[in-house]
C-alpha cells in the first residue's frame, strides 16, 4: 500500500494549492471540508486569469476573435466532460450552475411526464437539495414520494428498495455517495432495478466524482448531476448528463437567449441540445476552469487518488476511535474518505468552534441532510472529509485538536 | 451597575488572559453560570434562529427591568449568550435598546460578530433587544 502512496506524491501535489500553504488563527491550515469544496490548483486559478485576462467575450454569437476564441475553449470544456464522464454524445452535456440547478431542470421537466398516481423514489441518505425539488414535483403533479430506508451502518435497505418499485415508478434518484456519511451506494443494482420496471434514474454524484470516475454508458443511468468545485473547478457551475432521448423528451427549464431557434411574437421554436438547457449567458469562464479542473484530476488518476484516499480513511478511522468516547457515524464497509463523528454528548458545533481554532476546517452540523440526524437522533456530526492533498500528518493534527476539544469541553 | 459598567467589568475579566484557549476556557466557565431557563419555555417559539445549535431565550418584566432566562444545547454558544445575559439582565429596556455591544471585539469574540456566522451571535443580540423594544412599547 505504501508504494500506491509513493505513487501518488503528496508533497509534490500540495504545492499545486497555493491555499494550503495559508495559516489560520495562526497555525497552518488543515482543510478537512473537502466534501463541501475542493481547493483549487494553480492550474485552474490560472485558466481564470487567462480567460479574463485574454479572451473575455459572450459565447455562440460573436463573429468577432475574441467571441470565437471563447466559444472554442467553452466547447472543448464541454468536450473534455463528455469524455471524462464517457457521455455517447457531446450534446448530452448539459453546463449548469451546478449539481442543485441540474437535479431542478429535471425535477421541472418531469411536472409534464407524471400523473397523478405516479411513483418517485428517493433515498433517505440525501441532501437537503435532492429532497425538496422532488417534494415540489409531488405537490405539482400529485405524484407520491417514496423514500428508500438506510440501516444503522449508513446504508440503503435495498430489500425494501425492491418493494417499493413497481410499474407506477416513474423515477428513481439517490446520491452516488452520500455526502453526511461517506456511504457508497449500490448505484448498479439500483438503475437495472429501475429499469425492469420501465423508471428513468438520476443519480447525484457530487460526492462521488471527487472520488470515482463514473462511466455513464457502462452504468446505462438516465441522468447523472456534478459539481466543478468539489472536483477542483470553481464555484457556480456544474454538469447534467442526459441520455439525448431523455433530455429531448423534456422541455427547456428557463426562457431567455441561447435556448431559442427562431422568436417571433406568435411562436418561438427552441434550439437543440444542449442549447435548450443553457439559457442566458452562462458561466463561461467557470465551464472552462471545470475542463482545466477535470484535466488535472486525470492527470494525477483517479485510481491513485481513490487508493490513497482509502488509506487516509482507514488511517483516519483507526487514530480517531483511539479517542474515548468519540462515535463514528456512517460504517459501511463501502465508503469514501468521509468520517462523520460525535463526540461523547459534546454538541459538534462546540467541537467545530474549538478546532478551527487551531487551524482545521472540519463540517459542523446536519450537513443539509436532518433526515439522516433525526434517524441517528443527534443534532447533527462534525465531519472531517479527506482528498488526495491531505496528508496522515494533518489527521494527527485534527485528532491532537479534538483531544483538546474534548477537554476543555468534556 | 450600567450596561456600561457591567462591560467595562467583562472587558477587565478578559484582559486576564493571554490565550484564546483561557478566553473560551472563561466563557464555557460563565455558561455554567448562565440563569437557565424553565423548561415550559423550552419551546420552539423561543428559539433563536441563525444558531447552528439552539438558543432558547425567555424574558419578562418586573419593576420595569427586564429579566432574561436561556439555555443552549452547545456550551460555547451557551457561554456567548450567558455574557449577553449578564450584560442586559435586569437593565430598563430603553437602556438594553439603545446599548451598544462593541465590548464584544474588546473580549477578542470579535469573529463571533458576524451575521453569518452560525453561532448567531448577532441573531442573539437582536433577539434580546426585540424583547426591550416591546416591553418599552408596554410602557409608553
Amino acid at each position: 500500500m505504501q508504494k500506491e502512496i509513493d505513487m501518488l506524491d503528496v508533497h509534490k501535489i500540495r504545492k499545486d494549492f497555493p491555499i494550503l500553504s495559508r495559516k489560520v488563527n495562526g497555525k497552518p491550515l488543515v482543510y478537512f471540508d473537502n466534501a463541501a469544496t475542493s481547493q483549487t490548483p494553480q492550474v485552474v486559478i490560472d485558466a481564470i486569469v487567462d480567460y479574463y485576462s485574454g479572451y473575455n467575450a459572450n459565447i455562440h454569437r460573436g463573429v468577432h476573435t475574441l467571441s470565437q476564441e471563447a466559444t472554442d475553449a467553452y466547447e472543448i470544456a464541454r468536450k473534455k466532460i463528455q469524455a471524462h464522464f464517457n457521455a455517447k454524445h457531446t450534446h448530452e452535456i448539459i453546463l449548469t450552475s451546478g449539481t442543485t440547478h441540474s437535479i431542478n431542470i429535471i425535477a421541472t421537466g418531469f411536472t409534464d411526464l407524471l400523473s397523478k398516481g405516479d411513483e418517485i423514489i428517493v433515498s433517505a441518505l440525501e441532501h437537503h437539495s435532492n429532497i425538496v425539488p422532488w417534494q415540489m414535483l409531488c405537490e405539482r403533479t400529485g405524484a407520491i414520494l417514496k423514500v428508500i430506508p438506510m440501516n444503522e451502518e449508513g446504508e440503503l435497505i435495498i430489500d425494501v428498495y425492491d418493494t417499493l418499485l413497481s410499474n407506477k415508478t416513474k423515477l428513481v434518484f439517490t446520491n452516488h455517495i452520500s455526502n453526511a456519511l461517506g456511504t457508497i451506494n449500490p448505484i448498479e443494482e439500483i438503475i437495472d432495478k429501475a429499469h425492469e420496471v420501465g423508471a428513468a434514474v438520476l443519480i447525484d454524484g457530487a460526492q462521488s466524482c471527487p472520488h470515482i470516475k463514473p462511466d455513464v454508458q457502462a452504468l446505462d443511468v438516465d441522468f447523472y448531476v456534478a459539481s466543478a468545485h468539489k472536483l477542483c473547478g470553481p464555484t457556480g457551475v456544474g454538469m447534467l448528463y442526459g441520455k439525448e432521448e431523455w433530455l429531448n423528451k423534456l422541455p427547456p427549464y428557463q426562457g431567455g437567449g441561447e435556448m431559442i431557434e427562431q422568436v417571433t411574437f406568435e411562436k418561438t421554436t427552441y434550439a437543440g441540445l444542449p442549447h435548450k438547457f443553457e439559457a442566458g449567458t452562462p458561466n463561461i469562464c467557470g465551464g472552462i476552469a471545470f475542463g482545466v479542473a477535470l484535466d488535472y484530476m486525470n492527470s494525477i488518476g483517479f485510481e491513485a487518488i481513490a487508493s490513497y484516499e482509502n488509506e487516509l480513511l482507514a488511517y483516519g478511522t483507526q487514530k480517531l476511535l483511539e479517542i474515548e468516547g468519540l462515535k463514528i457515524y456512517g460504517t459501511s464497509k463501502n465508503k469514501t474518505s468521509v468520517i462523520s463523528f460525535n463526540l461523547d454528548n459534546i454538541h459538534p458545533y462546540d467541537v467545530g468552534t474549538i478546532v478551527d481554532k487551531l487551524g482545521i476546517a472540519v463540517r459542523t452540523g446536519h450537513h443539509c441532510a436532518q433526515p439522516i440526524m433525526d434517524f441517528y437522533k443527534i443534532p447533527g456530526t462534525i465531519r472531517a472529509s479527506f482528498s488526495f492533498y491531505n496528508t496522515k500528518e494533518e489527521i494527527d493534527a485534527l485528532v491532537d485538536a479534538i483531544k483538546k476539544a474534548k477537554m476543555m469541553l468534556g | 451597575m450600567t450596561i456600561k459598567e457591567i462591560q467595562e467589568e467583562i472587558i477587565d475579566e478578559f484582559a486576564m488572559f493571554d490565550d484564546w484557549m483561557q478566553r473560551y476556557e472563561y466563557m464555557i466557565e460563565l455558561g455554567k453560570s448562565l440563569p437557565l431557563i424553565e423548561e415550559k419555555y423550552k419551546t420552539d417559539n423561543n428559539i433563536i434562529k441563525g444558531c447552528q445549535s439552539k438558543v432558547w431565550v425567555h424574558a419578562e418584566m418586573n419593576d420595569d427591568k427586564v429579566e432574561f432566562t436561556a439555555d443552549s444545547d452547545a456550551i460555547i454558544t451557551k457561554g456567548i449568550i450567558a455574557i449577553l445575559i449578564r450584560v442586559f439582565d435586569g437593565q430598563h429596556p430603553s437602556a438594553i435598546i439603545d446599548a451598544d455591544t462593541d465590548f464584544i471585539d474588546q473580549i477578542g469574540l470579535k469573529e463571533h460578530l458576524s451575521p453569518t456566522r452560525a453561532n448567531g451571535l448577532v441573531s442573539m443580540i437582536k433577539q434580546l433587544k426585540m424583547y426591550a423594544i416591546a416591553y418599552q412599547t408596554q410602557l409608553n
